[in-house]
């Protein structure tokens, strides 16, 4: 690569030079911007929709926490089936061919969603209460088989769940202790001590939401609160805020790749937009070394409106004064 | 017994690493490239504001930024004057981007990494890219609806790269430091680099329409 031009005296000669305040205009900027911030700022505000708490989940919504809470159970919901770098999983691992980076990682969070999500809470909300504790030991003494049934069960009987009164209510059936541990759980949850006890894990100072969010990500709710708002996927939710707000709309071809085919149906489909923006990106930050991409300047004459002025007076100058 | 001086000459014989420095700065960036008083005229354009204006938004996301870390996370939910100054955080990102993207359209429709600009032109990409990354975490910081759902959906693209492992979008505390520290002092050396890039070649000349052979010049001379 050439040096750098230190001499820009011979770089720029036979160019007119103009008086040229570098600080002045800078100055002159940052009070512009700033005026149409601050304009922006006291007529728009910003987006302020209150995060979602498993309370509110299990209070507006309690079939579709306890169906969550009862697949967590289970081990069958979205993330008990994840794979890394959540659990030991493969649901969610997305390969190409043999390059799989997402199983390479590991699994470096370790849930177990039955434990983590139902039972860990549930055993320190038994203290004092003989029903919890008869049934979370009866639970705990049964077989895998026998559990398995019971769950099947009763996710079967959510179909048809009603709510009195905020619990959740379903025909009688063979669900073993389970509607005694989800009625617990959702009163739990009502009383705001599910998101606290998510969140505890153990430590005073807490400031890893994994759990809570990967809990309610599973649920429906949320989705929905998602969707009113405009931020699913097939929303372009990417580029989107909450209210009327803009959002990142600087990611308008990352958000564009997840609606055009074969993405959109591609099991793999995250890591394929990945690895198409970082093929782009390097694209963008080798242009110049690219051969038509480099080109495009001289064939589009934008320069030409950009630089008019110059154009103009280079026309007007005997060739033989140009540097 | 040499004579004391406000302003030494330089020694011929100086070969210390802090000499060295000195020359190769006062070689490679005079003071009259770093701040010019004057420029070849064609600098006029309305073009060449994008970039200073965009980095008159970015003082302004620091600026309200400084603040919003200052008085912690929860402050602007819970307080107007936060949610003014976090207002002004919100806006001043749309406006850095806004103008960081108009900047980097209209250098390639300038083909501005002509003449030895190669690396300033990639640069500018990487603060582009950096950038991308610091509003992400951002946006993830909010603590609020769409910070989690966007954490949420975020988590899959990041895990399929098998950076979930070490970059957990879930982990508040994480995203925030990384939002707060990290990223703004890299973006702001990043742009530094890039301003110091620019002055010390100067702006590119304009595309020559009759270059000799259709070569000097062009948007292919990026040596």
């Amino acid at each position: 690569m050439r040096k750098p031009q230190a001499d820009q005296e011979t770089y720029y000669r036979g160019i007119p030079t103009v008086p040229y305040d570098l600080l002045k205009e800078l100055a002159l900027a940052f009070v512009a911007s700033g005026i149409v911030i601050f304009v922006l700022a006291l007529v728009m505000s910003s987006p302020e929709v209150p995060p979602l708490t498993i309370q509110t989940w299990a209070q507006q919504d309690p079939v579709d926490f306890v169906t969550t809470a009862t697949s967590e159970l289970a081990g069958t919901s979205f993330s008990a089936a994840y794979g890394p770098p959540y659990t030991d999983g493969s649901d969610s691992v997305q390969v190409l061919g043999p390059f799989a980076p997402q199983q390479w990682a590991g699994n470096a969070v370790h849930l177990d969603t039955a434990q983590d999500f139902v039972l860990g809470p549930l055993g320190t909300a038994a203290v004092g209460n003989p029903d919890l504790t008869s049934a979370l030991s009866t639970y705990g003494a049964a077989d895998d088989a026998t559990k398995q049934s019971w769950l099947a069960a009763y996710t079967s009987a959510l179909g048809t769940a009603t709510t009195q009164s905020g619990e959740v209510v379903v025909p009688a059936g063979s669900y073993g202790p389970v509607p005694v541990l989800m009625a617990n759980l959702i009163a739990v949850a009502h009383s705001g001590g599910l998101d606290e006890l998510l969140l505890a894990g153990g430590h005073f100072f807490q400031t890893n939401y994994t759990k809570p969010l990967l809990f309610m990500g599973d649920g429906g709710y949320l989705a929905g609160l998602a969707a009113d708002q405009h931020l699913l996927g097939s929303q372009w939710g990417m580029m989107n805020e909450t209210g009327s707000y803009p959002g990142q709309a600087w990611l308008w071809l990352y958000s564009m790749w997840y609606q055009l085919p074969p993405y959109n149906t591609a099991p793999n489909a995250d890591l394929l937009v990945v690895l198409t923006m970082l093929a782009l990106t390097l694209v963008l930050a080798f242009v110049p070394h690219i051969p038509v991409l480099r080109d495009i300047p001289r064939w589009i004459p934008i320069h030409r409106l950009v630089w008019r002025d110059y154009y103009r007076w280079r026309r007007t100058r005997p060739s033989s004064e140009t540097a | 017994m040499s004579t004391p001086s406000s302003h030494p000459a330089p020694e011929p014989g100086d070969a210390t690493w802090t000499g060295a420095a000195r020359r190769l700065l006062e070689r490679r960036l005079p003071l009259t490239h770093l701040l010019p008083s004057r420029q070849p005229f064609f600098v006029g354009s309305w073009v060449y504001v994008f970039g200073v204006v965009a980095i008159t938004a970015l003082i302004w996301v620091i600026g309200s930024g400084i603040v919003l870390a200052f008085f912690g996370p929860g402050w602007f939910h819970v307080s107007g004057v936060g949610r003014f100054v976090n207002s002004i955080h919100f806006w001043s990102v749309q406006l850095f981007f806004f103008f960081v993207v108009l900047h980097l359209w209209g250098q390639y429709f300038m083909a501005s990494w002509r003449d030895g600009r190669a690396t300033t032109w990639l640069v500018g990409v990487v603060i582009f890219v950096v950038g991308l990354v610091t509003g992400f975490t951002g946006y993830v910081s909010q603590q609020n609806l769409d910070a989690q759902w966007i954490a949420i959906n975020a988590k899959d693209g990041i895990n399929a790269t098998g950076a979930g492992s070490f970059f957990n979008v879930l982990d508040f505390g994480q995203m925030y430091g990384i939002h707060v520290m990290l990223l703004p002092i890299t973006v702001t050396m990043l742009v530094v680099l890039h301003v110091v890039q620019v002055r010390m070649r100067g702006v590119v000349k304009p595309i020559e329409p009759q270059a000799p052979g259709g070569r000097r010049n062009a948007p292919t001379d990026v040596a």
